[in-house]
């Protein structure tokens, strides 16, 4: 008996350190740069992807459909058709984007020539990075992978990438923490709703863009992609994430989860303690809305890394910021909405006191997901998220909530429990 | 001279809402003249200084920053002030006062939410029980854990590690409790008073504060503690912990304990325990021999005379058996009890007449049921696992009873059938009208049928109106359960 007392002190304390980790984060964001420049590891014909590691055999459509993609726009095949083929003869070589201080919405492609957008958390002085977000519609994420697709992940390689890198780097970099609370008292939850945030981020960046960008062309190009996608400070918010989670891992005894995220396939979790060890159980379906015309029977099952921004207290965590979320998403009515963050309250440590949400009366969001709460309680982490077509290159059909699987947690706390000396 | 002090928070961001509201809060503590929490842009540190509010670590903040502001009477206060800001800072978030309708899952949210709360109602399944009543103690919460079905090492386990922590636990299996004149689980509305109570039983605990309510008394708290409690294993642990709080309670004059029994060392203690206090006790271990107890304490053979014993008179002198009996048409009386105590006490009842009876479970001088004499007189306790296993509890599911009913009812031997009726929360809607619609479907002619409510006129089910339907249904309601054992008894006697 005293034995399990000393160890759940020790837990306790290793907690207690996380979150202070968690909580000491000072998430900038410092540059856009070529993935060639920031991951020099990525060589040809590497690609990183969303969620817990896989292999071509075991992939979704979406998955398979941006495989094909990413490798015609690198040049790596000449057709989709080649691409699919090389893909299932093992001529890539697939990693998570988690293991490369990289995290990616939906299918996540991270390769060798895009732009990475670069989040240091000035506190620790990691890095972080996230692809540039592409817009809705057809688009890669989703499994988009057409021509049009392409040409916009050319001009985003080539034109937009750059000239956001120089803007940020003129405005000195771009503190995100207070940008993210500002957004939370307007309404964004920073993973199916990115309004305020993204505007305040172009707001940030209009100026310092005006100052760098030479041609006028491009300047106003720049400035209407940000303007017109609703969705993209999404990545900044992923990659913000990452930045804040990589310092938390492998701290001794420590049961908060570290990372959360999805491949299509499975749903994977990391805990402090266990390092870089997956738990992983089957993905499953998002509930919500559907675009007209598309339904329940076309959706495919959970993707992508965004998951990042529930394990930071963001996301579905927050939903009571965003209330229009809730309705939109299908997770009930609006008045519902902080039902959902307070039950996320009963499985996470505390709460975040600089990312605070008026309509909760000023409570912060509820940070530091502990897998014991989560197993104990069983209350599982809600996760806000858009909805892909099971088919290659159709793209988003919904928005919805998903539940990360219980199984993820259970086989974590056991692992932590042989960790700490008690199993 | 006032003072002005500053403190800067690099990096530190909230809306300027709640910052404003943060800072308002400031100027109520003493001292402060002026106090203000802002972002350290240049816009905002011109307008601290236009205040008399800016110092030397605010005027060098960034716009990121957050510049904690105060202007105080002197040092300390100043100080005061700004560790509280810093407080306020840790945790922003103010519970509003109406809340919403959210209902915590767990107890780590639900301490959260009520602050204050000092006790647990734990009601899951037996298996995991221990480990929910666990967890409160270690929140720092007395414990009734209504759930049956836990170990015998977990309960000794969990009261030990509650009497380290100065807490309560009430039961295992513990169905009645009235904590401050609130009811939980299983309890009657019965008025407030001084008379406390301490119980192995529940329906023993009911019937005493009902009778005490209902004879112009009135009950301070009565605690459950469990079955097992007073017998070897447990020791009593939770027994002396509740009658330490009712001696050190102030509203309570004397206290009642109601247990099966104790073991004899644990009885020991109970009188050693009750000896250097300035209350009185009355001690109804039903069926228990007499023990040594020191002149402020006494015992009572029935949950009647523990009532009257509290009250300090006597309650039902004008009931009298003999005048209502009716002769009954056999020689056995076939008693179907929900309550397990009221089973109990009929039998004290009956042997104290000096007639045999026989029980599933006997009192000391009752038989078991097996090898009983078919003349016997049966008193079955329905709350039996044998009777409820995969059904509720008969207070909850009168249904439970039908079929022994209609046995008894049908049996040539059976000159009485002798009923309880439990009334109060927790309890079915109308146990009365259920038992009439049997009885008046049953086959003319039938054994004579007594009962008694347990209950008060407060009650959900109304006490009165619940003796009526049972008297519309042909029943002989007697005032008490023990008045109604002997009812019985008298109509038996009554035979020829």
């Amino acid at each position: 008996m005293n034995a399990i007392a000393d160890v759940a002190e020790r837990i306790e304390a290793a907690n207690a350190e996380a979150l202070a980790r968690m909580l000491a984060a000072d998430p900038v964001l410092v540059d856009v740069l070529p993935a060639a420049e920031v991951l020099p590891v990525l060589g040809a014909r590497t690609i990183l992807h969303a969620g817990p590691p896989l292999v071509w055999d075991d992939m979704c459509g979406p998955m398979r459909g941006a495989v094909a993609g990413i490798a015609v726009f690198e040049g790596w095949a000449r057709d989709l058709e080649q691409a699919a083929s090389l893909a299932a003869d093992g001529a890539f070589a697939f990693h998570p984007n988690h293991d490369f201080g990289a995290v990616g919405p939906m299918t996540g492609m991270t390769t060798v020539s895009q732009p990475l957008l670069v989040v240091e958390n000035r506190a620790f002085g990691n890095r972080a990075y996230c692809t540039v977000n592409e817009g809705l519609g057809k688009v890669m994420r989703f499994g988009g992978n057409d021509a049009e697709v392409l040409q916009r992940l050319a001009w985003l390689r080539d034109v937009l990438g750059p000239a956001l890198g120089a803007a940020v780097r003129e405005a000195g970099g771009v503190p995100l923490k207070a940008l993210v609370a500002r957004g939370l008292t307007m309404g964004d939850e920073m993973h199916q709703r990115n309004v305020a945030c993204s505007g305040l981020l172009l707001r940030a960046l209009a100026a310092p863009l005006a100052r760098t960008c030479r041609d006028r062309d491009v300047l106003a190009q720049a400035l209407a992609f940000m303007a017109g996608n609703d969705q993209f400070f999404l990545n900044v918010a992923m990659a913000l994430g990452k930045a804040m989670m990589d310092p938390v891992r492998g701290i001794a005894a420590s049961s908060v989860v570290t990372a959360m995220c999805r491949n299509g396939t499975e749903f994977g979790i990391r805990v402090s303690a266990t390092g870089d060890q997956w738990f992983s159980a089957p993905v499953e379906m998002p509930e919500g809305l559907y675009f007209p015309g598309f339904g329940a029977a076309d959706a495919n099952p959970d993707m992508g890394d965004s998951t990042i921004v529930e394990t930071v207290g963001l996301g579905g965590f927050a939903m009571a910021a965003a209330p229009a979320v809730a309705g939109f998403v299908g997770a009930g009515a609006a008045s519902d909405a902080a039902g959902y963050t307070r039950a996320m309250a009963e499985i996470t440590l505390g709460e975040n006191p600089e990312w605070t949400i008026p309509a909760l009366d000023y409570q912060g969001v509820p940070s530091g997901i502990d897998v014991r709460l989560v197993v104990d309680s069983r209350v599982v982490p809600t996760i806000n998220t858009g909805i892909a077509h099971r088919e290659p290159g159709v793209g988003q059909v919904g928005a919805g909530v998903v539940r990360a699987p219980m199984a993820c947690f259970e086989a974590a706390l056991r692992a932590l429990a042989r960790e700490v000396g008690v199993a | 001279m006032s003072v002005t002090a500053n403190r800067v928070r690099a990096g530190f961001f909230l809306d300027s809402v709640a910052l404003m509201r943060l800072s308002r809060s400031l100027l109520a503590l003493p001292g402060v003249e002026d106090a203000a929490l802002m972002m350290g842009t240049p816009a905002n540190r011109e307008l601290l200084g236009d205040a008399g509010l800016l110092a030397d670590e605010g005027a060098a903040a960034s716009g990121g920053d957050l510049v904690l502001a105060v202007r105080a009477g002197d040092e300390t206060q100043a100080r005061a002030a700004l560790e509280h800001a810093e407080t306020l800072l840790r945790r922003p978030g103010q519970r509003a006062a109406g809340g919403d309708d959210w209902h915590p899952r767990t107890l780590r949210s639900a301490t959260r939410l009520l602050e204050g709360a000092n006790l647990a109602l734990i009601s899951v399944p037996g298996d995991f029980a221990a480990a929910e009543a666990r967890k409160a103690l270690r929140q720092g919460l007395h414990v009734m854990i209504f759930s049956d079905n836990v170990p015998l090492e977990a309960e000794v386990a969990l009261k030990q590690e509650a009497r380290q922590r100065g807490l309560l636990v009430m039961g295992p299996d513990c169905g009645t409790a009235i904590v401050g004149g609130v009811p939980l689980a299983f309890a009657n509305r019965v008025a407030p008073g001084d008379i406390g109570i301490v119980g192995a039983s529940g329906t023993g605990m009911q019937e005493v504060s009902c009778l005490v309510s209902e004879h112009g008394g009135g009950i301070s708290h009565a605690l459950g503690v469990g079955g097992r409690d007073l017998g070897e294993a447990v020791g009593g642990i939770s027994t002396l912990m509740a009658l330490r709080a009712l001696m050190a309670d102030p509203a309570t004059r004397h206290v009642v304990l109601i247990s099966k029994p104790p073991a004899p060392a644990v009885a020991a203690r109970v009188g050693e325990c009750l000896a250097g206090s300035d209350k009185t006790f009355t001690l109804c271990l039903i069926g228990a021999r007499e023990f040594a107890l020191p002149p402020n304490a006494g015992f009572a053979s029935t949950l009647k005379e523990a009532a009257a014993q509290a009250l300090g008179k006597a309650i039902g002198e004008r009931f009298d058996p003999a005048a209502l009996a009716v002769p009954a048409r056999g020689p056995s009386i076939r008693g179907l009890f929900a309550g397990g105590t009221l089973a109990a006490e009929a039998q004290v009842v009956l042997l104290a007449a000096g007639q045999a009876v026989a029980s599933n479970a006997p009192v000391p001088g009752a038989s078991a049921l097996d090898g009983a004499p078919p003349e016997a007189h049966r008193l079955l306790d329905l709350g039996d696992d044998a009777y409820t296993r995969g059904r509720p509890h008969p207070m909850i599911d009168p249904g439970v009873r039908d079929g022994p009913l209609r046995a008894a009812l049908a049996d040539p031997l059976a000159g009485v059938v002798l009923l309880d009726t439990v009334l109060g929360y927790g309890a079915c809607d109308d146990p009365a009208g259920h038992l009439a619609e049997v009885l008046e479907a049953a086959p003319a002619p039938r054994p004579t049928v007594v009962a008694s409510v347990t209950g008060t006129r407060d009650d959900p089910q109304g006490r009165a109106g619940q003796i009526e339907r049972l008297r519309a249904a042909g029943v002989l309601v007697a005032p008490s359960n023990a008045d109604a054992a002997a009812l019985a008894l008298a109509c038996v006697a009554a035979r020829c």
